[in-house]
C-alpha cells in the first residue's frame, strides 16, 4: 500500500478514509464542494484536519487530533508528494526549464544536474522546445505539460492532480491526456477530476465523494459499468433509480417502482438499483399499450444534443432521442411526456 | 501583454477638479523655481553647511530605508501570510505613525531613547548616546518611513497569493528557499517600490528627526532642516536648497520606476 489517509474536517463536513496502492492511480470523483479539493489538500499538507492520519509508504505524514497524544505533522516540503493544480501555475519569473529544474534544485542537487534532469523531463512531457520560455509566452496547453514535468521531476512518491484538464480548450485536452496516460503508468496518483473520460484513461479505481463523505469506490470498470451512486450513474452517462427492492424491481423513496432483471440476489426490502441506458427509454406523449414495460410519467426539464441524438433530460431521469422524434412530438422544456423502458433493459443489483 | 486603450468615456466634469487637482500640486513648484536665483544657485547649494547637510541626507535616507527592508519585509510576510488573534489591532498600531503628527513621534522615541526614557538607562549602560546622535536620525526616518514599506508590500503579497508558494513547497522546497526563489522575485517590484517610498518619506523627515535628533550641524541637521533654518536667514539659499531637494526626490523616483517596469 503507497498512501493510506483518514482525516475529518469539521468545517467542512469532511470525512474521507482513502488508499492508494503500489503504482495505482486513484481517481476522486465528485461535485463541487463534495470534498475533492479538501482531500488532496489534507494529503499535499496545505490544510490541516481536525484528526486523522495519513501513511505514505510507510512512513508518517500526519496524525492529529488523537486525545492525549501530541500529534505528528510533516511540513508539505518534506512529504514527497507533488500537487498539480487546475491552473499550470508556472513561476511566471523562471523559464520553463528552470520551472522544471526547480524541484531537483530545492532537494539540494547541483544546478547542472537539476538542468538535466529538468531537460530530461520537458522531454518526457514532449515540451523540449518550450525550455527556454518564460511562462508568459507559453499556451495553456504547453504551460501544463511544463507544470507536468516540474511535478514529475520533483520526483515524488505520490502525485497529486486537481483537475489538471479542466482549463484547457478542448483541442489541446486529449493530447495532454495521452501524456498523462504515459507518465502515471506504474505511478501513485490520486487524480481529482469530473470528466469520466479521465477516469477511463488514467484511473485505476474510482472513488465517488458526496458531501464530504465516499459513497462509493472500486476497479474503475465496475464503477462505471454497476455505478451505485447517482453522481458515478451520471457520469457513466447511465439512469438509475436508487430505493428498496420490491419483488422483480425497485421501488423509490417518492413510489415509483421500476421492474428489472436481478443479476444477484437481493431479498425484498434490501436497498437496490435499478439501472437503464437513455437509450433504451422510448418517449411518448400518452402511455402505449401492448407489452408490459415500465411507464413513468415524468417533465422535460433540459434538452441537450449527445451525438447524433437529443438527450432528453427529466428531475432524475434521461432519455435518448432522435431530432426527428423530438420535433415530432413537439418537446420542450415544461413538456409532460411518458418515459417507457423495458424490464429486459433494466439492471437491478444492490446498492 | 497587449495594452488595451479603453474609450469608455469619462464624464466631461472629471477633468475640471483634475486638473485643479494637478495645478495645486505643480503650481507651488514652478513659484519656487520661478524664485530661485540661478546666478548664485551653484554658490548657494556649495557652502559646507549644506553640502554637510545634503550628504548627512542621502547617508541616513539609505541607512534608514535599509532598516525598513530588514524589518518591514518579515513584518509585511507575517502580516500577510499568517493569521493570530489581534492581527488586525497589530497593523493599525504598526501603520500609526502614516497618520501620527512626526512631532509626536519625535517625542515618542525621546522617551524610549532619550537619557531618562523607557530603554535609556538600558542603552545607557550599553555606553551609547542615541539621542542627539545621527543614529537618533536614522532611528527617526525608520520610524516615519516604515509603516509606507510594509504597506505597499503586504499589498504585493496580497495580490500574488499563496498559491505559488504552496506549489513550492509540494516541490520540497523549504520555507526559506520558497521565500527566496519564490515569494521575493514575485513580489519585487512591491518592495522596489515601498523601499522608494520609504525612502522618499526619509529624505524629507522633519518633526521627528528636529523633536528626536535635535539640529547639530553634520550631525544630525538633515537637508529640510538646514532648509528650515536657511529660510529665517537667507530665503535665497533655502529656495535653492529646496530645488536641490526635489531634484533628489525626482530622481529617486524616476529609477524606482525605470526598475519596476523593466
Amino acid at each position: 500500500m503507497s498512501l493510506e489517509v483518514r482525516a475529518t474536517v469539521a468545517e467542512r463536513r469532511f470525512d474521507v478514509a482513502l488508499r492508494v496502492g503500489e503504482g495505482e492511480v486513484v481517481a476522486v470523483l465528485g461535485q463541487n464542494g463534495s470534498g475533492k479539493s479538501t482531500a488532496l489538500s489534507v494529503i499535499a499538507g496545505l490544510l490541516r484536519p481536525d484528526s486523522g492520519s495519513a501513511t505514505l509508504d510507510g512512513r508518517v505524514l500526519f496524525d492529529v487530533g488523537g486525545a492525549g497524544r501530541s500529534g505528528v505533522w510533516v511540513p508539505p516540503h518534506d512529504r514527497g508528494v507533488a500537487l498539480l493544480a487546475q491552473e499550470p501555475l508556472l513561476f511566471p519569473h523562471l523559464s520553463a526549464l528552470d520551472n522544471v529544474a526547480f524541484g531537483p534544485r530545492s532537494s539540494g542537487r547541483s544546478r547542472r544536474e537539476a538542468r538535466a534532469a529538468g531537460e530530461r523531463w520537458l522531454h518526457e512531457v514532449g515540451a523540449s522546445e518550450y525550455a527556454g520560455r518564460h511562462p508568459g509566452r507559453l499556451s495553456g496547453g504547453q504551460a501544463q505539460r511544463v507544470a507536468v514535468a516540474r511535478a514529475l521531476a520533483a520526483e515524488p512518491r505520490l502525485l497529486l492532480l486537481d483537475e489538471p484538464m479542466s482549463a484547457l480548450d478542448i483541442d489541446v485536452a486529449p493530447a495532454v491526456r495521452q501524456m498523462l496516460r504515459r507518465v502515471l503508468a506504474g505511478r501513485a496518483a490520486v487524480i481529482v477530476t469530473h470528466d469520466i473520460l479521465d477516469a477511463l484513461l488514467l484511473a485505476d479505481r474510482i472513488v465517488v465523494l458526496e458531501d464530504g463523505r465516499v459513497v462509493e469506490e472500486g476497479p474503475t470498470a465496475q464503477v462505471v459499468g454497476r455505478p451505485r451512486s447517482p453522481f458515478a450513474a451520471r457520469i457513466a452517462g447511465l439512469n438509475m433509480v436508487r430505493g428498496t427492492r420490491d419483488g422483480d424491481g425497485v421501488r423509490g423513496p417518492d413510489g415509483v417502482r421500476v421492474e428489472g432483471l436481478a443479476d444477484e440476489a437481493v431479498p425484498d426490502g434490501e436497498p437496490a438499483v435499478a439501472v437503464f441506458r437513455p437509450s433504451a427509454v422510448g418517449v411518448y406523449r400518452r402511455p402505449p399499450g401492448g407489452s408490459p414495460r415500465n411507464v413513468l410519467d415524468v417533465t422535460i426539464t433540459e434538452l441537450e444534443p449527445v451525438g447524433e441524438q437529443i438527450r432528453v433530460r427529466t428531475a432524475g431521469l434521461s432519455a435518448d432521442v432522435t431530432a426527428a422524434a423530438v420535433a415530432e412530438l413537439d418537446l420542450a422544456p415544461g413538456t409532460r411526456v411518458v418515459f417507457t423502458v423495458k424490464a429486459s433493459e433494466v439492471t437491478v443489483y444492490r446498492a | 501583454m497587449a495594452r488595451a486603450t479603453r474609450h469608455v468615456g469619462l464624464p466631461r466634469w472629471v477633468f475640471v477638479p483634475a486638473a485643479v487637482g494637478a495645478l495645486f500640486v505643480v503650481l507651488p513648484l514652478l513659484a519656487m523655481l520661478d524664485r530661485v536665483r540661478w546666478g548664485d544657485f551653484l554658490g548657494l547649494i556649495s557652502s559646507d553647511s549644506s553640502v554637510d547637510a545634503l550628504l548627512l541626507s542621502l547617508r541616513t535616507s539609505a541607512a534608514a530605508t535599509l532598516l525598513c527592508v530588514v524589518l518591514g519585509v518579515p513584518m509585511a510576510l507575517v502580516l500577510a501570510r499568517t493569521s493570530f488573534p489581534g492581527q488586525q489591532l497589530l497593523r493599525s498600531l504598526v501603520l500609526l505613525p502614516l497618520v501620527l503628527p512626526p512631532v509626536v513621534g519625535g517625542i515618542a522615541l525621546l522617551y524610549t531613547f532619550g537619557r531618562r526614557g523607557l530603554l535609556g538607562h538600558t542603552v545607557d549602560v550599553l555606553g551609547l548616546q542615541i539621542a542627539f546622535s545621527t543614529t537618533a536620525v536614522v532611528m527617526a526616518q525608520t520610524f516615519v518611513a516604515l509603516p509606507f514599506l510594509v504597506v505597499s508590500l503586504e499589498g504585493a503579497l496580497r495580490t500574488a497569493g499563496g498559491r505559488y508558494e504552496a506549489v513550492a513547497a509540494t516541490l520540497g522546497a523549504r520555507p526559506t528557499t520558497v521565500f527566496r526563489r519564490v515569494t521575493l522575485p514575485l513580489v519585487l517590484p512591491g518592495l522596489a517600490s515601498g523601499a522608494v517610498l520609504s525612502f522618499a518619506r526619509a529624505l524629507g523627515e522633519f518633526g521627528a528627526t528636529i523633536t528626536f535628533a535635535g539640529s547639530l550641524q553634520g550631525v544630525t541637521r538633515t537637508l529640510p532642516l538646514e532648509i528650515y533654518l536657511q529660510r529665517e536667514t537667507d530665503a535665497d539659499a533655502a529656495v535653492a536648497l529646496s530645488l536641490v531637494l526635489v531634484v533628489v526626490a525626482v530622481v529617486v523616483i524616476g529609477l524606482a520606476r525605470t526598475r519596476a517596469t523593466p
